[in-house]
């Protein structure tokens, strides 16, 4: 049932530029894009919050450093993605293991405000660099080049690489949660007293998680530098990980399509909303405001079979 | 000369970290003895500072819209705290920090429709020049009073959390709640109490930084942020971590973006320091948060022991 409708949405997803084109929608092919982009972020913050537990309150960070890597080589002249992205990913991933590796001493709340510290850093040292626009912000001149005589500048190709992406990761997060890495995570996150006196170093699983969902999170942040074509220091400031943590939230903690759920749900809310009003803030709110007090378990849950599903 | 710049950038340091400690206490309170992550706090601030805005244009005294404002903002409170929050309390911290996100939205937006982006407040009449503290030193008299206005609260706060029977049974909260109400404490009513006096203390503070920093939608975010890394600074839940923390954060945050940049020039050539000073000063505090967390994991002052 769940696989059969994980495939039908993947259809529709797949054939969406296809109508979207000859009827003139062309603005929501970028869109899409965009709501893609964030489910795959959103989805590397499940990874950290959902399966790992670890309330992370700077993951924006992440995203940013991704962006300003494939800004500054751009602006740098370097505009191959087979460089700039997977050097995104590497820079954010260290960037994450190197955050995670002093935030996972403390506990709590505690870890929930060194994230954010050290995010807040990351967001302050983007606003300081005068070279790459400072608070500005970076324009980039195009679009990363791929080759294989795709061009990323058309949107509906963009729209197909970003799918791609999406698809890959939601499957690689399946597989990782499935694997004896994520039970290992999990397991932890219920109960790490335990994991540690059975004898695994949970230290170090959950620095890997971390690091492996900032690196992610790194790719997301390249690929919507291209989005935009534009970089600014606001990719890393504090609501940007609000936002985030939301999605998650809302689309559900720990569930496979809870980043993918809440990205759609958040984004096409603003959408919808800001259409309507200029007071779009308030609809959504409200909306947020009542399904905490309502669906406890996030979207996902509505659909979940009833608990350990 | 110097000595003076420096006198002055502390007491700037000292003004900005007591207001801080305003919004900090009532934050602290409110995590230490309900658990409770509170991320619309700074909204009440913001509630606080339009409210007096509107007053000081009705009655045409300042200190009137203070009080009113203050009165105005603690029933808002009491009022979210019994309509919304009370619900969360049970609830984890992640549905606490959606909750209160999307109430931040939604007082954005209501303040917005209500008052509209931004209003003047001014301050209050005969303070709005400087006065001669020392030969070669004159200071802003506002600021002055917002000094005296952050200390007299403090001492009032640190009152009747160690004197009085209600501070009491607020302490025992924060050390311990099931025990506290084992005891037979009515945490229900101590918590919408607790909660309307926070959102008091965000009042006084929004309507004396007012006038110096501008009233406008989304002022609270910023300010939230820093009051967070005060408590944690502090110790979550108490009240003297929260004080300590505060003026620490302040003073630090505010000598920093005054020298680092002119202590930069010094060593690196112009473009550099230019470049990096007003970074290096905004991460300041972050870099100190850090370090006490590294050295002290539960703050300068935990609460439970």
């Amino acid at each position: 049932m769940r696989r059969a409708l994980s495939l039908a949405a993947l259809a529709a997803a797949a054939a969406f530029p296809l109508v979207a084109q000859p009827l003139g929608w062309e603005f929501y092919v970028g869109f899409a894009s965009r709501i893609m982009i964030y489910a795959l972020a959103a989805s590397s913050l499940n990874l950290i919050l959902g399966y790992g537990g670890m309330l992370s309150f700077g993951h924006a960070a992440f995203v940013g450093a991704g962006a300003y890597v494939v800004g500054i080589l751009m602006a740098e002249g370097v505009a191959s993605a087979w460089v700039s992205w997977p050097l995104a990913i590497v820079v954010a991933g260290l960037l994450a293991a190197a955050v995670g590796a002093i935030s996972l001493r403390t506990r709590g709340v505690y870890f929930i405000m060194i994230t954010l510290a050290f995010a807040q850093m990351l967001y302050y040292i983007a606003v300081g660099m005068k070279a790459y626009g400072g608070e500005e912000g970076l324009n980039l001149a195009t679009r990363s080049g791929v080759g294989l005589g795709l061009n990323l500048k058309d949107d509906a190709t963009f729209y197909y690489v970003v799918l791609a992406i999406l698809v890959a990761g939601l499957y690689g997060l399946h597989r990782l949660a499935n694997a004896r890495f994520g039970r290992v995570v999990e397991a932890i996150r219920e109960n790490e007293t335990r994991m540690e006196a059975i004898g695994f170093p949970t230290y170090r699983y959950k620095l890997v998680c971390f690091a492996l969902g900032g690196a992610v999170a790194g790719l997301a942040g390249a690929l919507l530098a291209n989005q935009n074509s534009y970089v600014n220091p606001n990719l890393l400031y504090w609501t940007q990980s609000g936002s985030l943590m939301i999605m998650v939230i809302l689309g559900g903690v720990g569930a496979l399509y809870g980043g993918l759920l809440g990205a759609v749900a958040l984004l096409v809310l603003e959408e919808v909303f800001s259409a309507y009003t200029i007071h779009w803030q308030l609809g959504v709110g409200t909306i947020l405001l009542a399904i905490v007090l309502f669906a406890p378990q996030g979207l996902a849950g509505l659909f979940a079979r009833r608990p350990d599903a | 000369m110097s000595g003076i710049l420096i006198l002055e950038q502390t007491l700037n340091g000292l003004q900005f970290g007591l207001m801080l400690f305003l919004l900090a206490a009532g934050l602290t309170l409110v995590f230490g003895i309900m658990d409770m992550i509170n991320l619309a706090h700074g909204s009440l601030y913001m509630v606080g500072a339009f409210l007096a805005a509107t007053f000081a244009e009705l009655t045409g005294s300042f200190w009137l819209a203070v009080g009113l404002s203050l009165v105005g903002t603690a029933i808002i409170g009491m009022a979210v705290e019994l309509t919304v929050l009370r619900r969360l309390y049970a609830r984890d911290h992640l549905s606490q920090v959606l909750a209160t996100f999307a109430l931040i939205l939604i007082a954005n937006e209501l303040v917005r429709i209500v008052w509209g982006p931004q209003v003047p407040l001014n301050p209050p009449a005969g303070l709005e020049g400087p006065i001669e503290l020392l030969p070669g030193l004159s200071y802003s008299s506002y600021r002055l009073v917002i000094i005296a206005v952050g200390l007299a609260v403090a001492c009032l706060l640190y009152f009747v959390v160690t004197r009085t029977k209600t501070g009491m049974l607020v302490r025992a909260g924060a050390s311990n709640r099931e025990m506290a109400t084992a005891m037979g404490v009515n945490i229900k009513v101590l918590f919408t109490l607790v909660f309307g006096f926070g959102a008091a203390l965000c009042a006084i503070a929004g309507a004396m930084l007012g006038p110096i920093l501008a009233v406008q939608v989304g002022m609270g975010e910023s300010i939230l942020i820093l009051a967070f890394v005060v408590i944690v600074i502090g110790g979550i839940g108490s009240i003297r971590g929260a004080l300590v923390g505060a003026i620490l954060v302040g003073v630090v945050d505010t000598i920093g973006r005054a020298f680092i940049p002119a202590l930069l020039r010094e060593f690196l050539p112009p473009q550099f320091a230019s470049a990096l000073g007003p970074a290096l000063a905004s991460i300041l505090i972050y870099v100190l948060m850090a370090a006490i967390l590294f050295w002290k994991p539960q703050g300068l002052f935990p609460a439970r022991g």
